[in-house]
């Protein structure tokens, strides 16, 4: 069908199209609905969050269990500890939604550096970053999560870099295969021959050309930066007790299941959810970038 | 073949008042809209129109192939007096492949790369005949033979991508010729070939329908191929065919302004700017979902008269002719239509003076060196071999002149380009550009006012703009960049005169690529080229990608800005006619290697190099008064990796000597003055030849 | 074909080497700290040196790496400090229960997802390929500590069908490797069959696949003979890949379910500072990533006959 006239699209400057686009997709406005949730609890965590997180109220309590001392219910039960669950899912809220954009942010910025280098240069600088990112892939990435957590200790800043080191070349070789092909585009040719400088092109010609698959790439990245802290705190690699954590509540929980199952059926679902939201939007984005 | 004999006086495909739509989520559009066409046995029937013209459509149509968005929306189609919409799944397919069958565009990308040729062809009678794999391997390699590939056997062992372009589409055509279709469904099938394979290509497919007795139903934009190979045409304008009738008469006496303005757009060879400008058609064709009131074409019609043309949708009347196939037209005002090419008379423009060299190469060789990873490689030790792509090349170009570098693909035209441009450097020999050696120098070596002199015109109008940047930020950079104004609002008002020099609004500033048209985008890159007021432009295929009506559009305005600046122009094209159009001095490459060079009158008149003489007889010519004789090269292009030793194109040449030009480089001879041409035959031989192309004195009518 | 395997090999000893000097020094730049780790906190300065003095830690750095890279070779893999046996006494066992899970994992994801994927990308937008896109979305988007959570509630707590933990105390249950495939397979498949959906739904669109159809073949035949020859090279790859993601998974599983496997053993030992074993349980864990991908890479090579003869 080469005859059928059709708008000239370009294959990556949709991006910001794609976010009006996106309205047309119920999938990617589910998705973001999600995301937008659980944002607002985490932002307005001090209003809604019934109970201070760390409060002893009163252990084992079922939810709905109605606490005397303060005449409240509380709808989502209490811990082991006796601390409001509702209240820890939504100051965890804030843990998961600080630290998941950091990390990816982090990576990203590392990621697209190594990329545009390696995908614009090509040649030796090509060959030595797509060997580093080949050995860094090669890991499991639990395993150097694990061995460099265990080695360096559990915290927020060590979760930060051990994912921005983890994921950054994933990030390069895909920055680096859209540059590669960029870089055969006319108009990157056309400022070689007006003499603009490498930063320049990588910059103003590639980079922002790129944006469309990379926006979707950053959302299932975010999905599973969130699934890896969750992991991490789940076997207690996460960040150090008692603050309010998805991953840690469930294992806290974990020897409880059997009884007081709604301790780690919650946070388990709070995690889902929200990781279930990005990949949603990743979708939708997707979808409504091969559209037209 | 008993039965064929019986449907002779039947068509073999009927469409009546077929109207075909996409159903988007923007809703319906027509793509196809009351269409008619009846084709006999061995008829051969073309549909030529441009892009978004919806003559593919027609085809997957007639195959009932439209997507799952696509559908029949109207009238009928009849294979052989059957209607084809009647049909069910199974007969259709037993239809598909072996009563009709296809041919495509892209011959590597219709086959499938994981699976043998033999494999592929092989299919065909298995499926249609039953045949057991022995038999249909056999058909297979005979229809291969038909094809003229030679080795069969070897090429039905391979895959696709091992053999060349040419070759894929033989393979294409044989498959298709397998199942002995009563017709050939041929949507642009030279169209990503280079001219003398299309040559070859053309000269097969009227031989072997001959044989077969094949109808055939030629799609292109091409005008000249259509002329060279149907005996009827229909032009398709906007969803609708607008004229249709004997080839002659569509291209001696055209009825409708747009078969007229698409005849006044294409170049001739044997025709150049001076003696006949091109008239470029007006606007642009409106988008499927755009269409104006009443007639389609209206808007860019010089005939257009409201009352009449722009009130409803108009319908097709016959014309009188004399003798032959109906002549018809979708014109209100065909009547009032002059018949023939309105040229403007007046329009002669003398040719312009050249004032000193300012571009210089001389002896220029660029090689690529490519590392072989192959075993057989690593054996012999010859690990780092080296493309040839440019050897020994050296021209000048001087102040207002329009040097043509032509060649067919893989010729190393666009690798001038790139050294010339300081994309690559040149391994050995002299770039002078305006007395400065420049062949060494990358860009970013090269001062902003060397950069600013010599800029470039790119190919893809779709790649030529940067996608996230406004045309104005665009233009705007250049212009800084070379240091012509600084200060903000000046940058702004030096694009507006940019725009208003390449004939686009100023409003246009602020939009961005995609909100522009293929030729619109062309127009940007050239202001874009123009911007730093250089001394050369490089063009490099300007208009190969567009359409012609735009084209032409696009060829004029680059010669007038160039004439009215001064500028030098290296015209970088396939196309020989455009070459003849536009350019004053012409060099021929072939593997890297100069042929022939000479101003464009001696090269397109004898004597020739064998090569030039091929290339002139392989290009298709829009003009029923001109003779060819034809030349089909055989072979394919070799390798740049590892070129013949002797005369690179020794090795397809009709007039070669012997062993002499397999083994020794051809001397350089001169004749006039500087008319060179690389050949081993003797300069008194290669002049006695007839020239290619021959103009018949149009009879008075 | 042999120079690429050969290069391919090569690169794998590369990586292996590159790995292993990396692991060497995160873990073992300081031979103070590892004094500790196996002596334990309270062992006296002295003790710690007699024993560094024993084991050759005051050499220089590269003499070290050379002698552990060397034992490494033979199989000297060092004593858990934590289980006072040899690494290797504890860690084949381990693994070869993790083979076992990852086996029936296999077993279960491959021919699934491609199934499934081959089906959804058949027909673009079809209901069948809605369902299937959502379904994969979903048990995608649950990480495998979660859905081992929400199986137990169903299948151990609710429904009472399986036993809770994986323990094989006495002797090996198959009921009990049940849950810790299922939650493997769920968070995995999704993703191996969203990559065959996409590839497949590529090669429905393109050029040669009109061929086949407007050459009037049966539709099966296209799907058959010329869909599926290009649409599974991609997910090819991404099987042999998805073991990498397997080892991750493993670790979760294997903690929650209480198995005795490769996975958990590297998690203990990793909170315990066992430092022998997490070296021998790294190694191992990248030369079977590093070994599946360059069998994936020679595979593609193989499978594509674009690259295989170019």
């Amino acid at each position: 069908m080469t005859d059928i006239a059709k708008t000239p699209s370009s294959s990556t400057g949709a991006a910001l199209r794609s976010i009006a686009l996106l309205r047309e997709s119920w999938i990617g406005m589910l998705g973001a609905g999600l995301i937008l949730f659980w944002v607002l609890v985490a932002l307005f965590a001090p209003l809604l969050a019934p109970h201070d997180p760390l409060a002893i109220l009163q252990p084992f309590a079922k939810p709905g269990t109605l606490h005397a001392a303060s005449g409240t219910t509380l709808w989502l039960g209490a811990d082991n500890l006796g601390r409001d669950i509702l209240s820890r899912i939504i100051w965890g809220s804030r843990t998961v939604l600080i630290y998941a954009p950091l990390a990816t942010g982090c990576a990203y910025v590392v990621g697209i550096i190594m990329g545009l280098a390696a995908g614009y240069h090509r040649g030796w600088w090509d060959t030595v970053l797509s060997r580093i990112g080949d050995i860094i892939l090669s890991f499991p990435v639990l395993v150097l999560y694990i061995i460099v957590i265990a080695t360096f200790g559990a915290s927020g800043f060590n979760i930060v870099i051990a994912i921005t080191f983890a994921s950054a070349p994933g990030i390069m070789r895909i920055v680096r295969g859209l540059a590669l092909d960029l870089r055969n585009r006319d108009y990157v040719a056309a400022s070689q021959t007006r003499g603009e400088t490498s930063f320049y092109i990588m910059m103003v010609e590639i980079l922002p050309n790129a944006r469309g698959p990379l926006i979707v790439d950053a959302c299932v990245r975010l999905g599973y930066v969130i699934i890896t802290i969750g992991v991490l705190g789940f076997l207690g690699l996460g960040l150090p007790p008692p603050n309010p954590d998805w991953g840690g509540m469930v294992n806290e929980a974990r020897g409880m299941a059997m009884i007081f199952p709604h301790m780690t059926l919650i946070p388990c679902a709070a995690i889902s959810s929200l990781v279930l939201g990005f990949n949603l939007l990743a979708d939708g984005l997707r979808e409504v970038s091969l559209r037209d | 073949m008993a039965d064929r004999n019986d449907t002779h006086d039947t068509p073999v495909l009927e469409i009546e008042d077929l109207c075909v739509s996409y159903f988007t989520r923007a809703g319906e559009i027509p793509a196809v809209i009351d269409f008619s066409l009846s084709l006999m046995p061995g008829e051969s029937v073309g549909l030529v129109g441009e892009s978004g013209c919806g003559k593919s459509t027609v085809a997957m149509a007639i195959m009932r192939y439209l997507g799952g968005n696509g559908g029949i929306v109207d009238g009928t189609v009849r294979f052989k007096g059957q209607d084809m919409a009647a049909l069910s799944a199974a007969e259709l397919r037993a239809l598909r492949g072996s009563q009709i069958a296809m041919v495509y565009q892209e011959p590597m990308a219709a086959l499938n790369p994981a699976l043998t040729i033999g494999t592929q062809l092989a299919e065909v009678p298995v499926t249609h005949a039953d045949a057991s794999a022995d038999e249909a391997y056999d058909q297979a390699v005979e229809m291969l033979r038909d094809v003229e590939l030679p080795d069969p056997e070897r090429v039905m062992a391979a895959y696709p991508h091992q053999i060349s372009g040419g070759q894929q589409q033989r393979v294409v055509i044989a498959m298709a010729l397998l199942g002995r279709p009563a017709l050939l469904l041929l949507d642009e099938p030279t169209t990503a070939l280079d001219v003398t394979v299309e040559a070859g290509i053309v000269t097969l497919i009227a031989e072997l329908s001959r044989k077969y007795g094949t109808a055939l139903l030629y799609i292109s934009h091409n005008l000249g191929l259509m002329l060279e190979v149907c005996d009827r045409i229909g032009v398709m304008y906007s969803g609708e065919m607008v004229e249709s009738g004997d080839i002659d008469a569509i291209f001696e006496q055209p009825r409708h302004p747009y078969t007229l303005g698409l005849l006044g757009c294409v170049p001739l060879p044997h025709a150049d700017k001076n003696e006949r400008p091109l008239t470029a058609i007006p606007g642009q064709l409106p988008l499927p979902h755009e269409r104006p009131q009443g007639c389609n074409f209206g808007p860019r019609c010089p005939s257009f008269e409201q009352g009449v043309c722009g009130i409803q949708s108009i319908a097709m009347e016959a014309v009188p002719s004399d003798g032959g196939a109906p002549h018809t037209v979708r014109c209100a005002r065909w009547q009032v239509v002059e018949p023939v090419c309105a040229l403007p008379e007046g329009d002669y423009r003398p040719p312009s003076a050249f004032g000193e060299t300012v571009l210089e190469v001389d002896g220029m060789q660029k090689y690529y060196t490519v590392r072989d990873t192959s075993l057989r490689a690593f054996v012999t030790g010859k690990t780092v071999r080296y493309v040839k792509a440019n050897e020994d090349l050296s021209f000048k170009a001087r102040e207002g002149e329009t040097v043509a570098i032509v060649g067919e693909s893989g010729c190393g035209k666009s690798t001038v380009a790139r050294v010339l441009m300081g994309l690559e450097t040149a391994t050995s020999g002299a770039v002078r550009f305006q007395d400065s050696d420049v062949g060494g120098l990358l860009a970013h070596d090269r001062s902003p006012a060397q950069l600013g002199a010599l800029q470039m015109i790119f190919q893809n109008p779709n790649e030529t703009l940067n996608p996230s940047l406004t045309i104005g930020a665009q233009i705007g950079r250049v212009i800084r960049k070379f240091g012509i104004e600084r200060d903000t609002s000046r940058v702004r008002s030096r694009v507006q005169k940019l725009l208003e020099m390449v004939k686009l609004p100023s409003e246009f500033a602020s939009r961005k690529p995609r909100q522009l048209s293929g030729g619109q985008k062309q127009r940007v890159a050239i202001a874009r080229a123009f911007a730093g007021n250089p001394a050369a432009v490089i063009a490099d295929e300007p208009i190969s990608a567009l359409d012609v009506s735009v084209a032409a559009a696009v060829t004029e305005l680059i010669m007038d800005i160039q004439r009215d600046h001064k500028t030098t122009l290296l015209f970088i094209s396939h196309d020989l006619s455009a070459v003849r159009y536009l350019a004053d001095r012409v060099v021929v490459m072939y593997l890297g290697r100069v042929m022939e060079q000479g101003t464009t009158d001696e090269v397109f008149s004898p004597p020739y190099h064998p090569y030039t003489e091929a290339l002139l007889s392989a290009v298709p010519i829009a003009d029923t008064t001109v003779e060819k004789r034809r030349i089909v090269l055989e072979g394919v292009l070799p390798s740049s990796l590892n070129p013949p030793k002797g005369c690179p194109f020794s090795t397809r040449c009709q007039r070669r000597l012997g062993a002499i030009c397999d083994n020794e480089p051809p001397p350089v001879q001169f004749h006039a003055d500087k008319h060179a041409i690389a050949c081993h035959i003797p300069m008194d031989e290669l002049q006695d030849v007839e020239p290619v192309i021959t103009v018949k004195v149009r009879l008075a009518s | 074909m042999l120079i690429l395997i050969a290069k391919r090999i090569g690169f794998m000893v590369m990586t292996m080497v590159a790995v292993s000097i990396l692991l060497f020094l995160v873990l073992e730049i300081s031979p103070g700290s590892v004094a500790t780790k196996v002596l334990g906190q309270y062992a006296s300065d002295e003790q710690k040196n007699i024993w560094l003095e024993q084991h050759g830690y005051f050499e220089p750095l590269w003499y070290r790496y050379g002698v552990w890279a060397g034992n490494f070779m033979t199989g000297e893999l060092g004593v858990s400090h934590r289980f006072k046996v040899p690494v290797g006494d504890i860690m084949w066992p381990r693994l070869w229960n993790t083979a076992v899970l990852g086996f029936w994992t296999f077993a279960l994801i491959i021919p699934a997802s491609l199934i499934l994927g081959v089906l959804a990308g058949m027909r673009e937008g079809s209901k069948l390929d809605r369902a299937i896109s959502i379904t994969s979305v979903l048990t995608t988007s649950i990480p495998e500590f979660a859905s081992a959570v929400f199986l137990s509630a169903i299948f151990v707590f609710g429904l009472k069908w399986l036993p809770g933990t994986s323990g094989m105390i006495n002797g090996f249950d198959p009921t009990q490797l049940i849950l810790p495939v299922m939650v493997l397979f769920l968070y995995d498949f999704g993703y191996v069959a969203r990559m065959t959906r996409a590839s497949m739904a590529e090669v429905m669109t393109t050029p040669y696949i009109r061929t086949a159809i407007l050459k009037g073949l049966p539709y099966r035949q296209v799907i058959v003979k010329h869909a599926l020859r290009n649409a599974l090279i991609a997910p090819f790859t991404v099987i042999m890949l998805q073991l990498n993601w397997l080892l991750s998974g493993v670790i979760v599983v294997e903690f929650f379910f209480a198995y005795k496997g490769f996975g958990a053993l590297l998690l203990e030992a990793s909170l315990n500072q066992d430092i022998f074993v997490i070296e021998a349980c790294a190694m191992v864990a990248v030369f079977v990533a590093v070994a599946t991908q360059t069998i994936a890479d020679i595979g593609y090579t193989y499978l594509n006959p674009r690259i295989r003869f170019s």
